[in-house]
């Protein structure tokens, strides 16, 4: 039971990390269906910096950088241009699967290094305590990281000025607009703060889960992080819970996997994408969902 | 750099093999083309249709290979087409009922769908559907009663695709259906209050999306391949997004956009055999032909605007 909880945290990190960066998003307004590609380009970058500084901390700030610049390339598109977020999602996710891969290609031709990885946060006596220890001393910083934005989010959302003003602009753009606050300005924020947030989550593929890169290696967790978005019902504690949630199915997934219980194995793979189906269709929180979700915003008469 | 160009080229339209190669890869680019952007059209944001290829490809190669092994081609061919049409309708109607009854964005479920269909392919030839020498996780040979007629090796799919393309031009600009759909693509709420139930539209439209890409699929592992195995489909049905948004949606114009990029899969494969640039590069293009496709719009105001909005409840 101790491994099993161990495994669906470590399993959750990357989810959580990807989610919150999309709830950020989504609070501000905008469905980025790019996170998929955004994870999979820090994935990326994340193991090339780790790979050739020897560093799996700069790694991190390279997944994180990469984020920030495929988040600028979708802002540019749906704030700044107003094009379909969708269509821009779909694209960002093509260019993200083919970059990566023939970069990868070039880079290692086909025979990818081992990346130095983040190892758990403290061994020794702390990571000896009885099951403190295993739960959350052996895990990476990627899941500290995740707890804390957790609370961070949660605060800076309910109860600071900037993430009211992100709040109003995701709710009601044009109301937001009104009072005085920059509706491009903050959406692009949101975006690239919550794309930095993908790129890391990605990096927690390449740099924690295993020591390398593999092509298209997010393998969808970045759409499964839409729908915990869903499913948390766009509150940061939502998120985290339904993080765990997926997190403990994976786990529970490669327990049943390892066991052989003679059940083929594309049944297993099947698992994690039927439970979010079968969770977004007994999830019904449409009505929570920020109101101008989607929308381009754009002045009267602009 | 050259070469790589010179690859792409010849490898695509430099030569008739070339432009056969090029057809093969325009057939399922067209079909699937087609599916998205008649759900494009309509406001519903079929982002599965790879899932739906593979769903249809699966479902013909039970009716090819297991259902009626000793039928005639007469009865065979149309019969794996069929097969292929219904399993991809069913995945895109499951969608399509998942958002009319229980909310579910399309984008997200077709999506979730692709994964379960590459699972359910990969299940089916390690299983029930695998050959019957058992060596290899394929499904057996279709009989030669249930693959298309070719001229050469062009397989009778492009024309099908062909007729289907000025169909689905009759059917979104000449037909009620096509009003309707065009009505709530544009303006969901307005054709609310006309009488049109966007729920509805939107559940016909993924089912006929759907049984469009399950066309192709069809036409993939009867025209082409001859049988089922993994990695039937690289990416097509996301291909297919691109090849809809340069046609801008409108079916007519899917044909050269399906054209063109089935010259750009051609020559890609040539080039990685010969210049040794990895094909995954393609994928690169078709992001940028469309960041290129939509960006061409910024400014002038078009196309389906549903995206992402629930309806107001109280319309």
């Amino acid at each position: 039971m101790e491994a099993l909880i161990e495994a669906a945290l470590r399993l959750a990190a990357p989810l959580l990390l990807a989610a919150l960066g999309e709830l950020v998003i989504e609070r501000a307004g905008l469905i980025d269906i790019g996170i998929e590609g955004t994870m999979l380009t820090g994935a990326f970058a994340g193991f090339v910096v780790a790979v050739a500084s020897g560093s799996a901390l700069a790694g991190v700030a390279a997944a994180a950088c990469a984020g920030v610049a495929v988040g600028g390339l979708f802002a540019a598109f749906t704030v700044l241009g107003r094009v379909d977020q969708i269509v821009v999602g779909t694209a960002v996710n093509l260019l993200a699967l083919g970059a990566t891969g023939a970069g990868s290609r070039a880079l290692y031709g086909g025979a990818p290094p081992s990346a130095p990885t983040l190892g758990p946060v403290a061994q020794g006596l702390l990571g000896e305590l009885p099951w403190l220890g295993a739960l959350l001393f052996s895990q990476t910083a990627f899941l500290h990281v995740g707890l804390l934005l957790t609370l961070a989010i949660g605060f800076g959302l309910a109860r600071t000025l900037p993430g009211l003003r992100l709040r109003a602009v995701g709710e009601s753009a044009r109301a937001a607009d009104a009072e005085g606050v920059s509706v491009p300005a903050v959406r692009i924020l949101a975006v690239l703060i919550g794309s930095s947030l993908a790129g890391v989550g990605g990096a927690a593929l390449s740099l924690a889960q295993s020591d390398s890169f593999t092509e298209g290696m997010t393998a969808g967790r970045g759409f499964i992080a839409l729908a915990i978005v869903i499913f948390g019902r766009w509150s940061s504690l939502g998120v985290l819970l339904a993080s765990l949630f997926f997190g403990f199915v994976s786990a529970l997934q490669f327990r049943l996997q390892a066991r052989g219980s003679g059940i083929p194995y594309p049944v297993f793979l099947m698992f994690p994408y039927l439970v979010t189906l079968a969770v977004l269709a007994l999830a019904t929180g449409r009505a929570r969902a920020p109101a101008d979700l989607g929308r381009p915003y754009a002045r009267e008469g602009a | 750099m050259s070469e790589a160009l010179l690859a792409l080229l010849s490898g695509s339209v430099g030569s008739l093999a070339a432009w056969t190669a090029t057809l093969r890869e325009t057939a399922p680019l067209l079909v699937t083309g087609l599916a998205v952007a008649l759900a494009f059209r309509g406001g519903v944001w079929n982002i599965g249709a790879e899932g739906q290829l593979l769903a249809g490809a699966l479902c013909a190669t039970v009716v090819a290979t297991r259902l009626c092994v000793g039928a005639p081609a007469l009865v065979l061919v149309p019969a794996v087409a069929l097969a292929g049409a219904l399993g991809g309708a069913l995945f895109g109607g499951l969608a399509g009922v998942l958002r009319a009854t229980r909310g579910v964005s399309e984008v997200i479920s077709t999506i979730l769908l692709n994964f379960v269909a590459s699972c359910l392919v990969a299940l089916a030839i390690h299983g029930p559907l695998q050959e019957v020498a058992r060596a290899y996780p394929k499904s057996d040979p279709f009989p030669a009663a249930a693959m298309l007629p070719a001229f050469g090796r062009v397989h009778a799919g492009l024309l099908v695709a062909l007729v289907l393309a000025f169909g689905l031009q009759g059917l979104v600009f000449r037909t009620p259906f096509g009003f309707r759909l065009r009505a709530v693509g544009l303006a969901p709420t307005a054709a609310r209050f006309a009488g049109i139930s966007p729920e509805r539209i939107a559940l016909s439209t993924l089912a006929l999306s759907g049984a469009l890409a399950g066309l192709a699929g069809a036409f993939e592992v009867a025209g082409v391949t001859g049988q089922l195995y993994e990695g039937l489909s690289a990416g097509t049905g996301y291909t297919a997004i691109a090849v809809a948004l340069l046609a801008r949606l409108q079916p007519l114009w899917v044909i050269p956009s399906a054209l063109l990029f089935g010259a750009l899969e051609a020559g890609a494969a040539a080039m990685q055999r010969e210049a040794g640039v990895p094909a995954v590069v393609t994928q690169v293009v078709q992001g940028a032909v469309i960041l290129l496709a939509v960006g061409l719009s910024i400014g002038k105001r078009r196309g389906p605007r549903l995206l992402g909005r629930a309806l107001p409840e109280d319309a």
